[in-house]
């Protein structure tokens, strides 16, 4: 994409001068991602925000020319992701499970963040929506990262696998059984419902 | 890719809803601490001046800005349409050196101040780096801005960029006259704050108007014989009899008289 190399080499040539462009071109994607990673706002919102804060410390101790020949938007990924996995790490759940509560006992996933501001009559499309993301949120990391990237971010299979550090035919089969594992759990969660439906 | 249909989820029904998953945008409040974790931020204190309260604005690189504003919300409103980044009120004291400026404008501590010249031209952050060097209590006309910075046909352009100069008082573009010694311009309040200005650092400003309208740009030292600007401190201190007034730089020379090596009256 020309416009990425316009940005790339704007800061090789001026960080300082550039960084907040930088910032403004990838705050809603890179926050976007941390969200669909962490599965609440306020984590999402600090990843994010190490995130960049890194890739400017970094960028800081590069040569310009290798700032200017970055892949900028894998990198910024690749960063987002260990910064979330890093936090991640650090605690009891290596991820957010649907029915886990924070410390005000709301549910660290919550569907309605996604659906609330909508008027009733796509709020139920909302909902369904909502419960894709969550159940995406229940899949190992392994597949759950290379999903996100691949249908939610839109990336290409070659630069999931730059983000990811992993060779094309791991991220495609990756992909592949994330999506098996997907239809296995959606099918799963609608027989629960229409059992529910049922007994009511 | 074989899929099963039970329930109806197949393969591309995942993949659909995925891709139609809502995106998200970032909440406001990111920009700003990210770019105040890594310095690149601004924030800004309320502060009482010589021309009465200002608001003051800096980054880590340096002070960025300085101005009047009827609130803080229109001087935030007003930074970030010229900067196009945020500012925010500072929780902490403003820096030693801008205090005691705003105190007192003489004060030595000018020559600690750093400034974020960001967003200007070379030639906007040269002119006012070179007002910054003229000494408390002295003026220069735009002209010799021009020729110290290596443009002397550019004196117009210099009376923009100080016009332009985003940290007024703390570089002093005010201490900057007319060659005929008519006070000028000022963008802190018009002429007459910039004479008020001028007198706080014991300019004379009628002094420097009465010899300019009778055509006497310079003064030379007798005894030392070189000719200075009337208010270099090189000729300021002598008595009016040792005084030697000369209309331009042709007359000086021609009576035997070198440049000031302080104020530089010529190249």
């Amino acid at each position: 994409m020309p416009h990425e190399d316009a940005l790339e080499s704007a800061l090789a040539r001026d960080l300082d001068g550039s960084f907040e462009r930088l910032v403004r071109e990838y705050e809603d994607r890179l926050y976007s991602f941390a969200l669909r990673l962490s599965g609440n706002r306020a984590d999402a919102e600090e990843i994010a925000q190490d995130a960049f804060v890194r890739a400017y410390r970094a960028m800081k101790t590069y040569p310009p020319e290798r700032v200017r020949s970055l892949s900028l938007k894998a990198w910024l990924y690749r960063i987002t992701l260990n910064v979330a996995r890093n936090r991640m790490r650090g605690r009891r759940h290596e991820h957010v499970s649907l029915d886990e509560r924070d410390a005000d006992g709301r549910a660290r996933y919550d569907p309605e963040d996604d659906a609330a501001s909508r008027p009733d009559s796509i709020l139920e499309e909302g909902r369904r929506r909502a419960s894709i993301a969550s159940l995406v949120a229940g899949l190992p990391p392994r597949y759950r990262s290379a999903l996100i990237l691949r249908y939610m971010e839109g990336l290409r299979l070659e630069e999931v696998a730059r983000v990811l550090e992993q060779p094309l035919g791991t991220v495609k089969s990756n992909v592949h059984r994330a999506v098996n594992a997907l239809r296995e759990a959606l099918l799963a969660s609608r027989r629960v419902h229409s059992r529910s439906e049922v007994i009511s | 890719m074989k899929s099963s249909n039970r329930g109806g989820a197949d393969a591309l029904e995942v993949v659909r809803e995925l891709r139609a998953a809502p995106s998200h945008r970032a909440p406001s409040t990111l920009l700003p601490a990210i770019l105040r974790r890594v310095g690149l931020a601004d924030l800004y204190w309320k502060l009482d001046s010589p021309v009465g309260p200002v608001y003051v604005a800096a980054s880590r690189a340096g002070i960025s800005m300085v101005t009047r504003a009827k609130s803080a919300e229109e001087f935030e409103r007003r930074f970030e349409s010229l900067r196009g980044r945020p500012v925010s009120p500072s929780a902490s004291r403003p820096p030693a050196a801008v205090r005691s400026l705003m105190r007192n404008l003489k004060s030595r501590d000018r020559e600690k101040l750093q400034f974020d010249l960001r967003g200007l031209s070379e030639f906007e952050r040269a002119v006012l780096l070179k007002a910054l060097e003229i000494p408390c209590g002295e003026v220069r006309p735009y002209s010799w801005i021009a020729r110290e910075i290596g443009h002397p046909e550019a004196v117009r352009a210099v009376g923009t960029a100080l016009g332009k100069n985003p940290v007024p008082l703390l570089i002093p573009c005010h201490r900057v006259v007319r060659a005929d010694g008519s006070i000028g311009k000022y963008s802190m309040g018009g002429s007459r704050i910039k004479r008020a200005l001028l007198e706080v650092e014991d300019v004379e400003p009628g002094i420097i108007e009465r010899l300019g309208a009778s055509g006497i740009r310079y003064l030379g030292n007798e005894k030392k014989r070189y000719y200075c600007y009337p208010t270099c401190g090189g000729t300021r201190s002598l008595v009016l009899a040792n005084k030697v007034p000369f209309h331009d730089e042709k007359e000086a020379l021609a009576a035997g008289y070198h440049p000031c090596k302080s104020c530089r009256p010529a190249a």
